[in-house]
């Protein structure tokens, strides 16, 4: 890689440094960095009594417990699934290999509010699959299970793809290393394969996570949206800036913005070790 | 040979790996599609093809495509001055500007629809100076269209800056030496070599800019037929109870999706060498 790229000289012979990096600096300025600080800075116009008592009401903290809850369980859920659909298209050969390849960025593609009414639609209780569950007392819309469904719907790609690249260069020989000290098929999956992708399997892990967090137009339609019970955080934002509190959507604004950069370091943390893994 | 068989899982394990795979698939992805398609012509094509062209459907169509018309280019000539400057120069910050690239993609859809209220919402900072010049922001298409540039932000650019560190700057030195100018070497060198990166990252600007959901909504107002995009008018004709009329729209994006998937897919197939730079 570092042969690629000539040597290191600020003074490259190329035009257009500052105007390249101008224009990315006015713009990452003018439509993010300036933007974002207003949240940090309206959360606390009115004190910090004030900020403390709209992020840690009540209300807010059964949202948080809800939706970082939620995010929790269905990235858990999408690592094992996601490794299993990861597994069988790196591992095996079927027909229609890559249109099932192709399928599992649907969510990355299909607009959220159209998977928020489609999955209502599915697990309402005259729904195709709310008609299987409810009679069995396991109602999924709007209530709180429906979150987590909507979750691990947008989650999916996350995990797949971030361990597929990695579970195809795990190597044969490791694995027939293994197989000649005497390990079985099982135990060569739990002491070689599964440690070798574990850093990826904890990327996607935390970018389904941060994901799930944060999302929107998939759950309000599912979720019910009952205060206390099934409102996600996102949504409580909604309701406090249409009753014109905008200190308080920013107070919850901000702890939301504080666990995603929480995150961030995560996943920075989580690269150095894949890096590390792999040479 | 023998250790080959032995590094594959019994027949039995692997079928039974590969039906639970394709089970989760299709519960998860598949279904969802089917139960837009299903529930948008369950009242026949007819009333289809009504809800499709109504007037406040069409306003939508044609407000979601003014949106992505404005915000996709921005952002597209924003990640290629990005990748220009990360990739062609040495400067130091580099990993912390990359950062706040993709800092987007980690907020909340709703806190990016937020910060725009807080600077030029009635009580935002700029509220009062905006009332008294007549200039409206929020809930009018400058609001949808700074939300969507927001959650847009660094798709091109993260497609474009691995793509072109890979590449190096010797092809466009070789053309200054041979006397073309900047521009002359930006568009007849550097343009053709990153060119299916770019329509990758287009593409997946686009998908997101006319998908938006969570950013667009805090900023919109849902005025029927003014300030309603596509995936708004879905959720304000499902909350009237609309639903042949909400997954006709519905099916629209669904259509959007799936093109965008097929288009993604064969540029992965085709050109995966020109994307990830291994020519």
């Amino acid at each position: 890689m570092p042969s690629v790229i000539p040597r290191s000289s600020r003074h490259s012979p190329l035009p257009g440094f500052g105007l390249s990096l101008g224009v990315t600096i006015f713009w990452l300025s003018a439509i993010v960095l300036i933007p974002l600080s207003a949240v940090f800075l309206k959360s606390t116009t009115d004190g910090w009594d004030a900020f403390w008592a709209a992020a840690g009401s009540p209300r807010a903290l059964a949202s948080y417990r809800l939706t970082f809850g939620a995010a929790l369980l269905a990235a858990a859920v999408n690592c094992v699934f996601g490794l299993l659909v990861a597994w069988v298209l790196v591992r095996y050969s079927f027909p229609f290999k890559r249109l099932f390849g192709a399928l599992v960025d649907l969510p990355f593609a299909l607009p959220t509010a159209v998977a928020g009414i489609a999955l209502t639609a599915l697990y309402a209780d005259t729904g195709m699959i709310g008609k299987v569950l409810a009679p069995l007392g396991l109602p999924v819309a709007y209530k709180p299970a429906g979150v987590v469904v909507a979750l691990v719907f947008i989650g999916l790609p996350f995990i797949v793809r971030t361990v597929e690249p990695v579970l195809a260069e795990v190597s044969s020989e490791m694995e027939e290393a293994a197989l000649t000290l005497g390990a079985s098929r099982w135990q060569t999956f739990w002491r070689v394969i599964l440690p070798t992708i574990l850093p990826a399997l904890a990327t996607g892990f935390a970018l389904a996570f941060a994901r799930g967090a944060g999302e929107y137009g998939s759950v309000i339609f599912i979720a019910g949206n009952m205060p206390f019970q099934s409102e996600i955080a996102p949504l409580l934002i909604i309701t406090q800036l249409e009753e014109y509190d905008y200190a308080g959507a920013a107070a919850i604004a901000t702890v939301m913005l504080a666990v995603s950069f929480a995150m961030l370091l995560v996943l920075n943390l989580l690269q150095h070790w894949q890096r590390r893994r792999r040479s | 040979m023998g250790t080959r068989s032995t590094l594959r899982e019994p027949p039995l394990v692997k079928a039974l790996l590969m039906a639970a795979a394709f089970a989760y698939i299709a519960l998860m992805l598949l279904l969802p599609l089917w139960a837009v398609m299903s529930e948008a012509f369950r009242a026949g094509a007819k009333a289809w093809a009504a809800a499709v062209s109504e007037p406040d459907a069409r306003a939508a169509i044609k407000l979601t495509l003014l949106v992505a018309a404005i915000a996709v280019p921005l952002n597209t000539i924003f990640g290629v001055a990005a990748a220009w400057a990360i990739s062609k120069f040495q400067f130091g910050g580099k990993a912390v500007l990359i950062a706040f690239i993709e800092l987007p993609f980690s907020v909340s859809p709703v806190v990016s629809g937020l910060v725009w209220v807080l600077l030029f919402g009635a009580q935002g900072w700029f509220g009062t100076w905006l009332i008294d010049r007549d200039i409206q922001i929020i809930f009018a298409l400058p609001g949808l269209v700074l939300a969507t540039v927001f959650v847009t932000f660094p798709f091109v650019a993260r497609q474009l800056i691995p793509l072109m560190t890979a590449q190096g700057r010797a092809d466009e030195e070789a053309a200054l030496t041979l006397g073309a100018s900047g521009w002359q070497t930006f568009w007849h060198v550097t343009l053709p070599n990153i060119r299916f990166g770019l329509l990758y990252g287009v593409l997946l600007c686009n998908a997101r800019a006319m998908g938006e959901f969570g950013a667009v909504s805090v900023v919109s107002g849902h005025i029927r037929g003014e300030t309603n995009t596509m995936p708004l008018h879905v959720e304000v004709l499902y909350n009237e109870y609309n639903f042949v009329a909400a997954f006709a729209v519905a099916s629209l994006l669904t259509l959007l999706a799936l093109v965008t998937l097929a288009l993604k897919s064969a540029l992965e197939w085709r050109y995966r060498a020109a994307l990830a730079a291994r020519t």
